[in-house]
């Protein structure tokens, strides 16, 4: 069987559309035009209908209720409302403390520094050597000012998964709303708002193979938690998001919920197969190392160090696979990756790593010929290394005094 | 980043990877960058010691393709050129040849210091053996 290259290897970046979800948006685009929001006419009856369809899709996902599901553009939209809505909202009644985690995405962490610039107290909680929180570092962090929590739970570079179920007794206890960005968790691994005690979860509709530009957040309704919308306007989505909810698009979504509800098992062991049978055959290879916990982790995301070999350099010689570096180095900063920084995984190690994506749609012929390609491009980049022949003389490499710039 | 064509054809180009004995006397060896900023150039020349002239380079480069780029180049850059030549290379010509963006203006740098550090290491091996 001849496989089609490249071959996509970066899930965590984004899914493709499934062919079922692409196939009901696009026909969805030419029957339901109207605005769901038009209340004088069929054409936004029909549109409000597949809406609310959709709505209910997602909230069956988590066990939700349907009124508690808003629709918005995305994951990083939806981080937005719950952070700053929650903390500016509650500001009044003397609250003006927010707790997250350095491992947070960039959205969570910058709408976190955005509310300290606007004299809220914060606090970034660290994270343990396997990217996971400490409980009681977490409970001493909380106060009577805090509002909220704000823990990811599925961590996009690393894949580590955070305590859920914990943190949110923990906040439960202590009367603090408890958010949760499940932008790589929600259709992946089993969520249930009132067994995981969550207030708040941040829903994207493009790492479920539905299309980008759809997302929703999920609000509490009992105990009631309150919003300051970030958007003004026509009062859509109870006022926490205004503007038109994209129709197809949210029908999409919902689509894509209901899939992955249905497959939920079926993609797990389709992916959980595949691998564990990369990261078998890549660990061969000696001085690899698995970033973050080994057992708490969400088996699609595999993120690896190759000592001695530099990350832009292998993404480089394997461009037949559309991976990214953990390492930023590919964008326009040179800094290795702050997540992995708050690991404290070593910095020459930091800059040697690799995310590798699995998801529904990738084959085992893919995985084989990366596997393979993956062990002659190692060899040969290590052969060129200096650090390689280094560690293979024995020398320690912290032993050095290196010329820093 | 989309790399060069240049960058694509010297990273590619295996023919100066590897490593002379370090202990020769005409051998000259650079190493520069730190493992924590993300590149370490290591670069040894073997020089005729009649006529001062680079005979030989090999590196071995930790980087991305844009670093290993840089100190392939230079291993073909610096061979037959006597040592005070090899010596005025500089890292504007180097990112030239390779259309190096801003942002891998530094892999130039490490390789024009990789030279540098090569000769010197050389020049200071005479000296002690002279001694």
């Amino acid at each position: 069987m001849t496989i089609k290259l490249p071959i996509y290897l970066d899930y965590q970046s984004t899914s493709p559309v499934d062919p079922r979800v692409a196939d009901a948006v696009y026909k969805s685009m030419q029957e339901d035009f109207g605005n769901p929001h038009s209340r004088t006419h069929s054409f936004g009856w029909n549109a409000e209908e597949k809406v609310e369809i959709a709505r209910k899709q997602i909230a069956d996902l988590i066990n939700a209720d349907p009124k508690e599901i808003f629709f918005t553009s995305g994951a990083t939209e939806s981080n937005n409302i719950a952070i700053k809505g929650v903390a500016n909202f509650y500001k009044n009644s003397g609250k003006n403390h927010i707790i997250t985690v350095a491992t947070e995405h960039k959205c969570v962490l910058n709408s976190v520094r955005d509310l300290e610039q606007e004299g809220f107290t914060t606090s970034f909680l660290g994270v343990n050597k396997n990217g996971l929180i400490d409980l009681n570092q977490l409970e001493s962090l909380i106060t009577d000012k805090t509002s909220l929590v704000s823990v990811m739970a599925i961590n996009n570079e690393i894949g580590v998964i955070q305590p859920l179920k914990e943190i949110g007794q923990l906040c439960r206890k202590f009367g603090v709303f408890f958010h949760s960005d499940c932008a790589q968790a929600f259709g992946k691994i089993a969520l249930d708002v009132n067994d995981l005690n969550l207030d708040l979860m941040s829903i994207s509709g493009h790492k479920i193979y539905a299309p980008k530009g759809i997302g929703a957040i999920f609000v509490r309704r009992k105990p009631r938690v309150r919003i300051k919308p970030l958007f003004s306007g026509g009062g859509q989505e109870r006022g926490i998001r205004c503007g038109t909810v994209p129709t197809s698009l949210a029908l999409g979504l919902g689509l894509a919920s209901e899939i992955a509800k249905n497959e939920m098992t079926k993609d797990h062991q389709h992916i959980k197969k595949l691998s564990d049978k990369f990261l078998k055959e890549i660990l061969k290879l000696s001085h690899i190392y698995l970033n973050g916990d080994e057992v708490n982790r969400y088996c699609g995301n595999l993120n690896l160090s190759f000592a001695g070999i530099e990350g832009e350099s292998l993404i480089m010689a394997i461009k037949d696979l559309g991976v990214s570096s953990g390492s930023a180095c590919t964008s326009a900063s040179l800094e290795p990756s702050y997540v992995l920084h708050a690991l404290g995984v070593d910095e020459d190690l930091a800059h040697t790593s690799i995310r590798f994506g699995i998801g529904r749609f990738t084959t085992e012929e893919e995985i084989d010929y990366a596997i393979n390609l993956i062990n002659q491009k190692v060899n040969r980049l290590r052969e060129m290394s200096p650090l390689w022949e280094m560690i293979q003389e024995g020398i320690d490499l912290k032993s050095i005094k290196w010329k820093t710039h | 980043m989309a790399y060069s064509k240049k960058v694509e054809e010297y990273y590619e180009n295996n023919s100066n990877i590897g490593s002379f004995a370090k202990g020769e006397k005409n051998i000259g060896t650079g190493l520069v960058g730190a493992p924590a900023c993300g590149d370490v150039m290591k670069l040894q020349i073997k020089v005729d010691l009649q006529n001062n002239t680079i005979i030989d380079a090999k590196f071995k480069t930790f980087g991305c393709g844009s670093a290993i780029a840089s100190s392939s180049l230079i291993t073909e850059w610096i061979k037959g050129k006597n040592l005070d030549d090899a010596y005025k290379i500089s890292n504007l010509q180097i990112a030239e040849e390779l259309s190096l963006p801003p942002v891998k203006i530094h892999c130039s740098v490490l390789a024009e210091e990789a030279i540098k550090s090569a000769i010197e290491d050389f020049k200071e091996k005479q000296k002690t053996i002279n001694n």
